[in-house]
């Protein structure tokens, strides 16, 4: 497995490998990877995928109201929050790109 | 010569869908509200909370299909879309990825009097993300997941569009198609109906497509329009004089009326979409299909044809048939004064502007129609005076009462007493004994300016008509 394949995968998932650990990975991935292309020797042409292993279908909610969490209780385990106790408060991320909404919605007003 | 450019675009759209409850959970899912009050374990993604699918949604968006002509997926299911942004707290989005709901539609629009098909790629449901602020002195963003886990539909395009101007017919008829099926605000500027276009231009003559950039947070038809013809003269310029266009995404910049790319570096897009485990998948009946068939709306198009058939001119037509409400607001009129063109150009003029400058919504108009058709007959049939109308429509908007009653409060009934005018007339003439012999000596023309003098002496309220008549049988014999 190439090295910048390790550190794509290490940066999709936002985190930081030091020089060894991406050496452990990339063998340790590989080693999964090749183990999964076992899987290709099968003849599955004509073969549906099969994206799910249980037969359930239809789960729609039917189920009445239900509130929403006191505001109190939906902040409780956040890091940090802003001055006034209303909003999850994060790093800076302007400049980044949010895949779905561009620039990100402003909040509040 | 220089090469000329022909620009392709493509749009996707994003529509929120206006429905009690979140997509896959039952919080609510009402616009604004107090910052991080409208979330439950499953839209903050808390571990252990599990997505249920709201059925309407499902519903909302096989009927935004049909409506755009649509293949209906009997077999779907969602997949989620992983990235890492504070407005998605799960680390993932549940979106559709290669099985949507619905794929293979158009919709026809018409530009410059051309009828053109857009071809609709796929149409699928997702969830909303939350919102950001960005506050600057403190070097943090916040976070208000309230919008998290509502209901988003996307509609995506063929690259089939050739101009901004067909962008924006596009978005148009599109807006006024979705609005009549009720499902979303379908506000640009509020943000329930977001669009962004994509765009590259090629050598006229050549079928390979160029490479594209992508244009987001347009909130207005006017903004789609001049980013969309600032993009297509940007890249043309570039590509003569032998630059690249790089595929980008880019912000409209209002104050300095161009498109400029986005901070930030762009990694390359990499969602590794699989099957949403927590979701089954769903299977579609031939029976959800045609009810919701049924349940469609008789489309903007086909309303409006039906009122070019009835006698109005086209301008009239479009502009009634943007709302469905104001659609059915006319027809409401015409069971009182069954004159459709008098009607739509009332409906189109000094009535819209009351309606715009008092910021009330062509769905939601508090003139019970009878009042607003019989006002409409009063000022053409001549129980107004000219000069009341204004007065008498905005008396209308301010109280809600009945125009006949108004006429008579307000004292601005048209004069059409034969006697009364005539003693009008008198005075003019006396008044006015230069022109009134010029009329006497042939000269028929200069009629004019006394009719003009006696509708002035009456402050407006003598019928004109009258006015005129009284004048040849006393000046011309
Ligand atoms: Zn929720």
């Amino acid at each position: 497995m190439k090295r910048e394949d390790v550190e794509h995968v290490a940066h999709l998932a936002r985190i930081q490998l030091s020089e060894e650990e991406l050496q452990t990975f990339g063998a340790q991935l590989e080693s999964i990877l090749g183990y999964m292309e076992k899987l290709g020797e099968l003849n599955t042409d004509d073969v549906e995928p099969m994206p799910y292993a249980v037969d359930v279908k239809n789960a729609y909610r039917d189920n009445p109201d239900h509130s929403p969490l006191p505001r109190d209780a939906a902040l409780k385990n956040a890091p940090q929050l802003d001055p006034e106790g209303k909003f999850f408060a994060v790093p800076k991320v302007i400049g980044e790109i949010s895949p779905n909404q561009g620039k990100s919605g402003e909040a509040g007003s | 010569m220089s090469q000329q450019y022909e620009p392709v675009i493509g749009l996707e759209v994003h529509l929120e869908l206006h429905l009690p409850q979140k997509m896959f959970c039952s919080c609510p899912a009402e616009f604004g509200g107090e910052p991080n009050t409208q979330v439950c374990p499953v839209c903050l993604g808390l571990p252990g909370s599990l997505p249920v699918v709201n059925r309407e949604g499902v519903l909302a968006t096989i009927r935004a299909g049909l409506s755009l002509g649509c293949e209906i997926a009997t077999f779907t299911k969602f997949d989620r879309k992983n990235y890492y942004y504070p407005d998605i707290p799960k680390g993932y989005q549940i979106s559709q990825y290669d099985l949507p709901l619905c794929r293979k539609g158009s919709l026809t629009i018409d530009v410059n009097g051309k009828s053109k098909v857009v071809g609709i790629t796929r149409v699928h449901l997702e969830e909303d993300t939350g919102k950001l602020a960005h506050v600057d002195d403190r070097n943090e963003s916040w976070v208000d997941l309230n919008r998290a886990g509502i209901a988003l539909v996307e509609i995506v395009t063929e690259p089939d569009m050739h101009s901004a101007e067909e962008a924006v017919a596009y978005l148009k008829e599109l807006k006024a198609i979705l609005s009549y099926l009720n499902i979303s605000d379908c506000n640009m500027e509020e943000g329930s109906l977001r669009c962004e276009p994509n765009i590259s231009v090629r050598p006229v003559g050549t079928s390979t497509l160029g490479t594209k950039t992508e244009i987001k947070n347009l909130n207005s038809f006017k903004v789609v329009l001049q980013s969309v013809q600032h993009e297509i003269h940007r890249q043309s310029a570039a590509l003569s004089r032998g630059e690249e266009v790089a595929q980008e995404t880019r912000l409209w910049d209002e104050a300095g009326q161009k498109t400029v790319a986005m901070r930030g570096k762009e990694t390359a897009q990499d969602y590794r979409y699989f099957p949403e485990p927590d979701i089954p998948p769903l299977e579609i009946s031939k029976e959800e299909i045609e009810t919701a068939r049924a349940s469609l709306p008789t489309p903007p198009k086909e309303r409006r044809k039906a009122l070019v058939e009835k006698g109005i001119p086209d301008y009239n037509a479009e502009i009634i048939v943007r709302s469905q409400g104001y659609a059915d607001y006319f027809e409401a009129c015409l069971s009182t004064y069954n004159e459709p063109h008098k009607v739509s150009n009332l409906l189109i003029g000094g009535f819209l502007q009351e309606l715009n400058q008092r910021g009330i919504s062509e769905e939601d108009i508090p003139i019970p129609p009878e009042h607003t058709a019989t006002y409409c007959r009063l000022s053409e049939e001549g129980g107004i005076g000219k000069a009341a109308r204004k007065q008498v429509l905005a008396a209308l908007f301010d109280t809600g009462k009945d125009p006949e009653s108004l006429v008579k409060e307000l004292g601005v009934s048209q004069v059409e007493d034969q006697d009364e005018i005539g003693k009008m007339v008198d005075q003019v003439i006396a008044e006015n004994e230069a022109i009134a012999s010029q009329v006497r000596g042939g000269k028929t023309s200069a009629i004019m300016a006394l009719v003009g003098q006696t509708m002035k002496l009456s402050k407006g309220r003598a019928n004109p008509q009258i006015v005129q008549e009284i004048l040849k049988k006393k000046l011309e014999g």
